[in-house]
Formats: C-alpha cells, sequence, structure tokens
C-alpha cells in the first residue's frame, strides 16, 4: 500500500543523497513541484536519468544536486539551449556533470527492460551512430536471424517520482493524455514518489488511462499544479511563457541564483 | 524576399512534398508547420505522429511542444512512448519523418550532438539525439530541413547523431538500416537530393534568384550541381494565407 503523505515528507523519505533518481512525464505531466522540493531539501550527488531534462534538471542541475545526467534530449522543448546543463558540460559549473546520453527509443527500451526484470532490451537502433558502442549501448547478434541489433542495459533507478492527474484515498493513482514512459519508469524502480494533482473517492475509468495499483507504489502526495510550467490535462495547460522566460533566468548565473533564492530556498514550499 | 520569407518558401517546399494520406512524424517547429500546411491544403488526410505518443492528431493550431494538450485531445490514438517508437517507428509504418540538423554532410548524416572535435570537452553542447537515430533508421524516407551555410554543411559532422548514408554506397544496407534514408534535403536557398548511385547530395532545385554558386559558396565540401538543375515554384498567395494564419495561431513566445 502506497502511503499518503506531505510531498516535503514523500521526497524525504524517498530520496537520499547518490541516489539514481528518475523523473518522468513527457511534455505532459512532468513532476516539476518535486523537482524543486529535491532541490529545497539541497539532495546531493544524484545520477538524474530522464529522457528530456527539461526545465526541471537544468535547475536541479544548476542547483548542485546532480553528479551525472543519463538522458537523451537535453533541450528548452520550442525554445532551445538549458543553460544550466550547457553550462555545467561546458565549464564544470557549479560542479562536473558526467553525462550518459542515450536515443529516446534506447532509453524508453532501458525503462522497459527495468519494468520487466531484464537485465537489457533489444532494438534496431545506433548502428553507425557516435552513440553506439558508449555505456550501457553494445551490440547484440540475434541468435534466430543473425541480425545486429543494439543491446540497451536496463535502467533500475532507486527512486522513480512522477506526476498524475488523480489518486484516490487507497493511494491507487490514474492518468490519462499524453502517459509518455511513466507506468515503466515506476515499475523499473525500487522506490516511488507519486504527486497528483487531486485525491478523489472514486477513481472514474477515462479512456487511454493508466492505472498504477497502490501496491505497486511507494509515496502518494498532493501537488495541485505540480507539473507547472508542464501542465495536467483536464486540470491546467502549459505554461509557454515561463519556457521561454526560463531561457533568460538561466542564462545567467547571477540570475539563476536569484532565481533558486527566490523562488525554492527562500520559498514559501510547495504545499 | 518576395513577399515571402526564407522560412516561409522552405515550409512550404517540405509541404508540397508530403503526399495525402501519407504517415508522418513530426517534429517540432518548421516540420511541424509544413505537415500542418500539407493537411490544410492538398493532404487533408495525412497522418501526422508526434513521438509524444499521439496518432492522428488534428491540431487546429501549432503546437509549440511535441506534447502539447491539442494534439492528445484531437488524436486518434494515444499510446505511450515505448510504444510509438517500438510498435509504431521501428517496424518501419511510418512514411515519412523530418530532421533537423546543426551539422549535415557530404553524405547526409547528421549531428545534433556536439560541436567540436572532443566529446568529452565539446565547444558547443546540442541537445542530442532524441527520437532522431531512430527516425532516420526507420521512417521510409527522411526529409531534412537546415539553413544552409558552411559551419553547418560540412565534409564531415563532428559527431552522427543520425546516419544518413553512412560512408555511401552500401552502407544503410550493412548497418541494417530498414528505411531509404534522406530523399530531401530542404535549406534556405534550394533543395538537395542524394545521387541514387554515390548517395552523396547533389544541389537539384533552387529557389527563384538563388544561384548554383551561392549555394556551393555555402556549402562545406565541393557540391555537385544537378544538370538539369530545377526552379522551385515560389509559394502560391493561397499556401501563403493557409501558412500564415496557422502561424498566427502558434502560441506565444515561440522563437
Amino acid at each position: 500500500m502506497a502511503a499518503i503523505v506531505s510531498l516535503s515528507e514523500a521526497i524525504s523519505a524517498a530520496v537520499h543523497d547518490g541516489d539514481t533518481l528518475a523523473m518522468e512525464g513527457f511534455t505532459h505531466l512532468i513532476p516539476a513541484a518535486a523537482a524543486r522540493e529535491v532541490v529545497r531539501q539541497r539532495r546531493r550527488d544524484l545520477t538524474l536519468v530522464r529522457m528530456t531534462p527539461d526545465v526541471i534538471y537544468d535547475q536541479m542541475i544548476g542547483a548542485g544536486c546532480a553528479r551525472k545526467l543519463v538522458f537523451s534530449w537535453g533541450g528548452n522543448p520550442g525554445v532551445g539551449s538549458l543553460h544550466r546543463f550547457r553550462d555545467a558540460v561546458e565549464h564544470s559549473w557549479p560542479r562536473p556533470l558526467q553525462i550518459e546520453e542515450h536515443s529516446h527509443a534506447g532509453m524508453a527500451n532501458r525503462y522497459v527492460a527495468g519494468a520487466s526484470g531484464l537485465p537489457f532490451a533489444v532494438l534496431r537502433g545506433y548502428n553507425g551512430t557516435g552513440l553506439a558502442g558508449k555505456a550501457n549501448i553494445a551490440e547484440i547478434v540475434c541468435p534466430f536471424t543473425g541480425e545486429r541489433l543494439a543491446a540497451v542495459a536496463a535502467l533500475r533507478p532507486d527512486v522513480t517520482v512522477i506526476h498524475a492527474q488523480q489518486a484516490d484515498r487507497a493511494g491507487n493513482v490514474q492518468y490519462w493524455g499524453i502517459t509518455g514512459v511513466q507506468k515503466e519508469a515506476v515499475l523499473a524502480a525500487t522506490r516511488s514518489v507519486v504527486t497528483v494533482e487531486e485525491i478523489v473517492d472514486v477513481l472514474e475509468p477515462r479512456p487511454g488511462a493508466v492505472l498504477l495499483p497502490t501496491w505497486a507504489l511507494g509515496y502518494v502526495a498532493l501537488a495541485p499544479g505540480g507539473s507547472h510550467p508542464s501542465y495536467a490535462l483536464g486540470y491546467s495547460i502549459r505554461d509557454n511563457e515561463f519556457y521561454v522566460a526560463w531561457d533568460a533566468i538561466s542564462r545567467d548565473r547571477d540570475a539563476f541564483g536569484r532565481w533558486l533564492d527566490e523562488h525554492i530556498y527562500g520559498g514559501a514550499g510547495e504545499a | 524576399m518576395n513577399g515571402y520569407s526564407a522560412d516561409e518558401i522552405m515550409t512550404v517546399t517540405a509541404a508540397r512534398a508530403l503526399r495525402d494520406g501519407m504517415t508522418c512524424f513530426v517534429g517540432i517547429d518548421l516540420p511541424s508547420a509544413a505537415a500542418n500546411l500539407a493537411r490544410a491544403t492538398h493532404a487533408p488526410n495525412l497522418v501526422l505522429i508526434y513521438e509524444s505518443g499521439t496518432i492522428g492528431a488534428k491540431p487546429g493550431s501549432l503546437p509549440l511542444s511535441i506534447g502539447d494538450a491539442e494534439l492528445a485531445e484531437t488524436a486518434d490514438t494515444v499510446v505511450s512512448v515505448p510504444e510509438i517508437f517500438n510498435y509504431w517507428l521501428q517496424p518501419g509504418r511510418i512514411d515519412v519523418g523530418f530532421l533537423g540538423a546543426a551539422q549535415i554532410d557530404r553524405f547526409a548524416n547528421i549531428n545534433t550532438t556536439i560541436i567540436g572535435s572532443d566529446y568529452a570537452e565539446p565547444k558547443v553542447r546540442l541537445p542530442g539525439a532524441g527520437g532522431a537515430p531512430e527516425i532516420a533508421a526507420c521512417c521510409r524516407e527522411v526529409i531534412v530541413i537546415a539553413r544552409q551555410s558552411r559551419r553547418k554543411f560540412v565534409e564531415r559532422v563532428d559527431f552522427i547523431t543520425s546516419v544518413g548514408f553512412g560512408d555511401g554506397p552500401g552502407s544503410r544496407q550493412y548497418l541494417g538500416l530498414t528505411g531509404a534514408g534522406p530523399q530531401q534535403v530542404i535549406t534556405d536557398l534550394g533543395v538537395l537530393e542524394p545521387d541514387p548511385e554515390s548517395c552523396e547530395l547533389v544541389l537539384t532545385r533552387v529557389y527563384p534568384g538563388v544561384s548554383a554558386a551561392e549555394v556551393r559558396e555555402q556549402t562545406g565540401w565541393d557540391l555537385r550541381v544537378a544538370a538539369d538543375l530545377g526552379e522551385i515554384e515560389p509559394p502560391s498567395p493561397a499556401e501563403l494565407a493557409v501558412l500564415r494564419g496557422l502561424l498566427a495561431t502558434m502560441p506565444e513566445g515561440d522563437s
């Protein structure tokens, strides 16, 4: 059974220094409030895993939470660069950041392997690219056809954090719209935290929804608006202006520092 | 220019490359504008697929991200990220995929990873692969959209993020890449297409008022020019009107 707790309690209990932490949500349902809480609790030496680091990992990297990033596309969607990520890779600021990069298909399959309890997954990809042969990507020969394919190592995060629209009072979770890779990321992880827009008496079945049963989850925390500046279908719309504004905030170390002081360390908290 | 911008003629040229009924893997920005222009004009049954898992999206306005709510709300179906790549893209079900490039070389190999010779200490760290390597490998064909300059069109890319034709003839077959690879590279000067034998990109068409010499000047290798170099029809008033209407629906703040 999932424990229904506050966001600050959930992060404090589930995310530890040195953890491999995955936070998923593909453009939609990005667990942004949880990411800000990780920064607020000053976690360190994290290995951050996420297909599209987005502004949340830009914030965590700039705040010095991460020692390593595992990812497949590190841009500010529709806008341009993630400047804190680039500053860390190009100038080791505020600390050196190791990177391990994949393609989207590679990352997705790594989660599938983790969720399936398998050591690796197979895909047709990477052959001929500069990514082939880098960490956790290897060539494999099909034992049936002799075809040369890519094997990618399973991802097994210590903890996965996602955001969903609803939980019920028993801690069952439901989300819908663009469902991304969150189910696989949660099932691949040792521990999990789900933040939700709303806790309801009864989860109404919805077309295309994913339901994660309470017994498969660790912590559920109420965080209305918790995916901002991303969105939760049916609850909020994407704050495109924030993504544009982030370009200027993140471009400059001092401006970013002021943002951190004002919105994270000096803020009232998420809930 | 002549009543239209470089972006507009690039977008119109890309839209014209799409035929009605095709399935199309769409990225954000120019490709998304091109695909939606095609759907609003000559290809009403074009199936738009975004890597967020939205299949058959029919947005009324241009999305700012590949995961905008309107894509999910208007899609025939929304599938997970593992499913979009494993069940839909990988087996070759998608006719055409659009890719951008920070660098592209003579054999249409694409770099979106780093600028510089040392992967560990890049001069510029770019966003990386995203869905591109598998789009390049598995879509039946690929259309690349990139502004032409010597910095971008280089003899050899600093890093191969997505394979075009590798080292030349036979590379794709050797590597087991199932799609046909890039069939058009649409730039702000004209269109480059691979030579069927050498796989090398050749200038085949230019925009009105652009000379082959100008295109060669903006290319970092000794670009070949097709003997029957064609001129691309300028955007029609109707195409421009629809495109501008679509762009006017874009959310605030697009770059």
